[in-house]
């Protein structure tokens, strides 16, 4: 009880002290920007929200009196004059190239050229972004867990030792995922062939949530924050189910075991059969991208208080700010809870539809010739 | 909307980490998970196989011991009977040798007792007669004490072989 005590009154002292500095740092922006760029004079909380949660062309990471401390990151592009590389840096002096970072409009932020008639034009843009170079790290990460894991096991007998060091880690989680999740979503003979890629998008989704949780550097990059990332993996697990699918799971789909009016002038079922092989993989995406976006946001949110409250005096920013500290431990470790129940319910509704395209009709048959025969 | 860029990308790192990864990380992994559970749980078979046998043979050890502490039992039993036979045939050998050699002795004994009984007869007989005739050589000087002598005389003997023949 006394340590608790004691981590408590640790807590409440750095808040406090925290609550002191930003309420200076404030003071000092709003002096820095008299002639007030925001209409109610505060921080924009808009523009500070989406510019964490959005991606951009350098990975910005503080700032530390008026300079930005921020890595630039390779800008590859294809415009009108063909392709274009160059580090992001150079953008900042103004257009480079004839390429410039649009500033409001249709394409804010992203790196447009103008076309004959003037108007702003997007070329083919595959530049290395914050979430690009994030998802670069968190896959080397990734990539060097689990090829360290599979080392160890090529370096020990495994029937002699006990796993240690990283193996001790990654073992159990993938037994976990692998025994409870895989194997009994799917039928044994194809859980096999389907647990890499089932382990390798829960793997990838973890270690993307929890990097993106960390505020510095290497990991803040919203990665499975961002619809695209999540549509890739929808995407990937669409091809999984639809591909590989045996003869039963089309027979379900577009001759389903309905009474026939439900299906012969009107295909009602069938269609709404089809229509469900898109909403799966649809709702697989949506949900991650939300669960992880909203999490940053109200994260950000919370963080985003101590600034918005400057305003009214120190005494109610100060309490504000103690209490948006506990809030921001609070959300944290829910997001830490998050980052795991996501990538855990990404993977079994994964297995789970891959388990059903692999359903073997026989008995289902069988129980029905047998209530006809009733 | 999803930006293509980093579609691109998504798609790209997606690919290659799952094929990686695929290729020399999970299959390993779990593989080599089963591969130990397989062990183990060969191994808690064999364990309880074991001790089953293990169980089987405590129970033939006990059996074993038991008979084997029987037999002891008959062999001693038997043994002390033997002994009890023999001693006692000892015994009777001893007490036969015994009395053979008593009644032995006691023939020998008789036997000699009749040798001396008749030595010692012969003596007194031939001893009587030597008395006798001295006796009769000096008293026989004189007739009247001549005749009384022969009278007492022939009166003695006649007495004495009346005794004589009721010993024998």
């Amino acid at each position: 009880m006394k340590k608790i005590a004691r981590y408590i009154a640790a807590l409440g002292i750095i808040s406090a002290l925290a609550s002191a500095t930003s309420f200076a740092e404030a003071e000092e922006a709003s002096d820095a920007a008299p002639e007030g760029t925001e209409a109610a004079g505060g921080p924009d909380i808009r523009t500070l929200l989406f510019g964490h949660i959005g991606d951009s062309y350098q990975w910005h990471i503080t700032r530390i009196g008026k300079t930005d401390i921020a890595i630039p990151l390779p800008v590859i592009v294809y415009s009108s004059t063909g392709w274009h590389c160059f580090l992001s840096s150079k953008l900042e002096e103004g257009p480079y190239e004839g390429l410039y970072c649009a500033e409001g409009g249709k394409y804010d932020g992203k790196i447009v050229e103008r076309d004959s008639a003037g108007n702003e034009v997007r070329p083919f843009d595959i530049s290395i972004t914050k979430n690009v170079a994030g998802l670069m790290i968190n896959a080397l990460i990734l990539v060097i867990l689990i090829l360290g894991c599979s080392r160890w096991y090529r370096k020990h007998d495994v029937l002699r030792e006990a796993p240690t060091g990283l193996a001790a880690i990654i073992e159990p989680v993938v037994t976990f995922i692998n025994e409870d999740v895989i194997r009994t979503s799917i039928p044994q003979e194809q859980s096999g062939k389907y647990a890499p890629y089932l382990l390798t998008v829960f793997f990838f989704i973890l270690i993307n949530n929890i990097m993106g949780i960390i505020p510095v550097f290497p990991g803040g990059a919203n990665t499975t924050g961002n619809i695209a990332v999540t549509l890739v993996l929808a995407l990937c697990t669409f091809v999984a189910v639809n591909f590989f699918a045996n003869r039963h799971y089309w027979k379900d789909i577009f001759w389903p075991d309905v009474p026939w009016w439900l299906k012969v002038p009107v295909p009602l079922i069938p269609l709404t059969e089809v229509l469900g092989i898109f909403t799966k993989p649809f709702a697989l995406m949506i949900r991650l991208f939300a669960n992880i976006m909203a999490g940053h946001a109200v994260i950000l949110s919370f963080v985003s208080i101590i600034f918005i409250t400057v305003k009214l005096g120190p005494a109610l920013n100060g309490t504000m700010t103690v209490l948006s500290v506990f809030f921001g431990i609070f959300m944290d470790c829910l997001e830490l809870l998050v980052a795991f129940i996501q990538a855990y319910v990404f993977t079994m509704l994964s297995a789970v539809f891959i388990g059903l395209a692999h359903e073997r009709g026989e008995d289902r048959e069988e129980v029905n010739t047998l209530n006809a025969e009733e | 909307m999803p930006d293509s860029g980093l579609l691109f990308w998504m798609l790209v790192i997606f690919i290659i980490v799952f094929a990686v990864l695929a290729k020399w990380g999970f299959p390993l992994i779990t593989s080599m998970v089963d591969k130990r559970r397989n062990y183990i749980d060969e191994s808690l078979r064999l364990a309880r196989q074991t001790n089953e046998k293990m169980s089987g043979l405590m129970k033939e050890q006990e059996r074993i011991i038991s008979e084997a502490r029987e037999e002891q039992n008959r062999i001693l039993r038997e043994a002390a009977e033997a002994r009890d036979n023999i001693i006692r045939q000892a015994q009777d050998q001893a007490r036969d040798e015994a009395a053979k050699i008593l009644a032995e002795a006691r023939t020998r004994i008789e036997a000699e007792k009749e040798s001396a009984v008749s030595q010692i007869r012969s003596q007194i007989a031939l001893l009587s007669v030597n008395v006798a005739e001295k006796v009769i050589r000096k008293t026989l000087s004189d007739d009247r004490e001549q005749k009384e002598l022969v009278g007492k005389m022939v009166d003695e003997s006649l007495k004495a072989d009346i005794s004589s023949g009721r010993a024998n």
